[in-house]
């Protein structure tokens, strides 16, 4: 029979005696000070996207949104991410298959090498390929002659960001896969699996919330990149402007309104992405590797 | 009976029955080399055919000087303003029970989860002269948005996730028993944070201010259109690196971008071995 005692029973938190926390008082100050400071830097931000964008009115904000530059920033945005991301997908379980599963020489190094794009700023990951791709670029000259178009295009935008958020699904995998270890899938290949057949029936059902939290990351961050495709974009209204790069034209065009708006477009997904977060945390979070830290 | 050689010598790989790791390991090989090395390779090769007496002019310009000051003299500031405020906020979501608490949790990763850009120009309108808070410094003689100190703002609340999610974790680990011993053994709860918890947290800590630092000196988006990007004043290296793009300077965007490369290198190098240190001391 369930002991209603063990039940509600957690580790420390609930029963600490007072030798071992502070006074109320100094808890009330403490929480107060946190509060006071997560609210400034975090919760006013978020709240004057929102009201700013509906400064105007409704009218002024769906009107924002339905302008044909800031539908075509959104369908940029939306093209770019879904190429960049099952990119990223796909060397992620890659990257993570050959490091979890495996025991070779180099690959803590590999490893270091993987979360080199969150070590090196957005501006350097966009300079990266105008110095490959520029007209004064190692390859610009041949891409010129053939007439292929990289930077300032869409190949471009799709580069820098699959730079920017190249880690997310693999830092997410490789822990989750060293954990689960090798056993699942010696007893699948033992009863006669072959590769493929054990990393769909047998991997792939192990590592799913992990890998879809490592995609809701890796999309947060793909559609809101700024610095890294400002670089290469080259600003073309209507062309090559993502949403970031759209709210900052708007903005200092002295368009509140229509910064905002566009803004709150991607306040939203923020807002959406922590939710689907926490939620996968909450539920899966014996699964997930990653549940803390980043 | 056929027996393995007992002592393989050097092997690349231990020998596995799992398939796939040649495809696997190849393919992300060749990924990793084309999407980041090969491009970061490009910029060190671009930076070393500059010339000594070219790369130095570009090092030492004053305006170079100057924004490389300001991107780590402001990342230092804000990761140290969020060592502070992000050890209280992860101590307060560790032990204290209140309503919301998972709401709050939550929101301390909203800098992650929300866009550079966005987060610049909201900070902009809230601490801009007539924004909600510029307007109440403004009489206190404080002005934020288009100093230094907005800058400093901007790299608080980009920086604030990697302290508390570092922190976090390892508070959460904790011994009470650990606690309850120095307690019994008569010592103050002050005493038992300074002495007994905070060296524990220390390495943490360190990577969470280092994590932060690092962020910090290479972020754009936020810092832009709140740093009012005055030259000399207010003027972040990473925006030096995407004007002097913009004049088709590529030598001096390189070097800037490689001397940012080296220094945070070197940081990080420090901070390791500065951790290395605190866990023989503390550890």
């Amino acid at each position: 029979m369930a002991d209603p005692e063990i039940k509600s029973y957690e580790p420390y938190h609930e029963s600490r005696s007072a030798a071992v926390t502070e006074s109320r008082p100094a808890q009330a100050v403490l929480m107060a000070i946190a509060f006071a400071f997560l609210g400034i830097f975090l919760l006013l931000p978020l709240i004057i996207v929102f009201h700013e964008a509906l400064a105007k009115g409704i009218g002024a904000y769906t009107q924002a949104l339905v302008e044909p530059d800031a539908r075509s920033a959104i369908h940029l945005t939306l093209l770019v991410a879904a190429i960049s991301v099952p990119l990223n997908v796909v060397f992620g379980i890659s990257a993570a298959w050959a490091i979890a599963k495996f025991e070779f020489k180099g690959k803590a190094f590999l490893t270091t090498l993987i979360d080199l794009p969150f070590s090196v700023s957005p501006v350097i990951s966009g300079l990266v390929y105008v110095l490959l791709f520029g007209a004064q670029g190692l390859l610009g000259g041949w891409l010129k002659m053939h007439g292929i178009q990289i930077l300032f295009a869409v190949p471009g935008i799709v580069l820098a960001t699959v730079f920017v958020t190249f880690p997310f699904v693999a830092r997410e995998l490789i822990p989750l896969m060293q954990e689960q270890g090798n056993g699942d899938e010696e007893a699948a290949l033992s009863l006669g699996a072959n590769g493929w057949q054990t990393f769909w029936y047998v991997t792939l059902p192990n590592i799913k919330w992990g890998l879809l939290y490592g995609v809701l990351l890796c999309n947060a961050r793909a559609m809101g990149e700024f610095g890294a495709v400002s670089v290469v974009s080259g600003h073309i209204r209507g062309l090559t402007n993502t949403m970031p790069l759209h709210v900052e034209i708007l903005y200092n065009e002295y368009n509140a309104v229509g910064a905002f708006a566009v803004a709150s477009l991607l306040a939203g997904l923020a807002l959406v992405t922590l939710v689907l977060k926490t939620l996968l945390e909450m539920r899966y979070g014996a699964e997930l590797a990653a549940t803390r830290g980043h | 009976m056929t027996t393995a050689p007992a002592q393989a010598g050097w092997r690349f790989k231990q020998p596995s029955v799992i398939p796939g790791f040649g495809l696997t390991l190849g393919f992300s090989l060749a990924y990793l080399t084309l999407i980041i090395l090969i491009p970061l390779s490009g910029l060190v090769w671009r930076s070393a055919s500059l010339g000594w007496t070219e790369f130095w002019a570009i090092a030492t310009d004053r305006r170079t000087l100057n924004a490389l000051e300001i991107s780590f003299g402001t990342a230092f500031i804000a990761a140290a303003v969020n060592v502070v405020f992000g050890t209280l906020v992860a101590w307060v979501l560790v032990r204290y029970r209140f309503p919301g608490r998972r709401i709050v949790d939550a929101m301390v990763d909203l800098p992650f989860a929300l866009p550079t850009a966005v987060a610049g120009i909201a900070l902009t309108t809230l601490y801009a002269p007539n924004g909600w808070i510029g307007k109440l410094l403004l009489p206190l003689g404080i002005k934020v948005a288009y100093t230094p100190l907005g800058i400093v703002i901007a790299l608080i609340f980009i920086g604030l996730p990697f302290v508390v999610r570092t922190v976090q974790p390892i508070m959460e680990e904790i011994d009470k028993e650990v606690e309850e011993a120095a307690a019994t053994l008569g010592a103050s709860r002050f005493q038992i944070i300074t002495r007994v918890l905070f060296p524990g947290l220390a390495p943490a800590i360190i990577t969470g201010f280092s994590l932060a630092f690092a962020r910090g000196v290479g972020e754009y988006g936020s810092v832009i259109f709140i740093a009012g990007n005055l030259p000399y004043k207010s003027e972040i290296a990473p925006l030096l690196i995407v004007i002097r793009l913009e004049e088709y300077n590529y030598p001096a965007a390189t070097a800037i971008a490689a001397i940012m490369l080296a220094l945070s290198f070197v940081m990080l190098l420090i901070v390791n071995l500065v951790q290395t240190w605190s866990r023989k001391r503390y550890g």
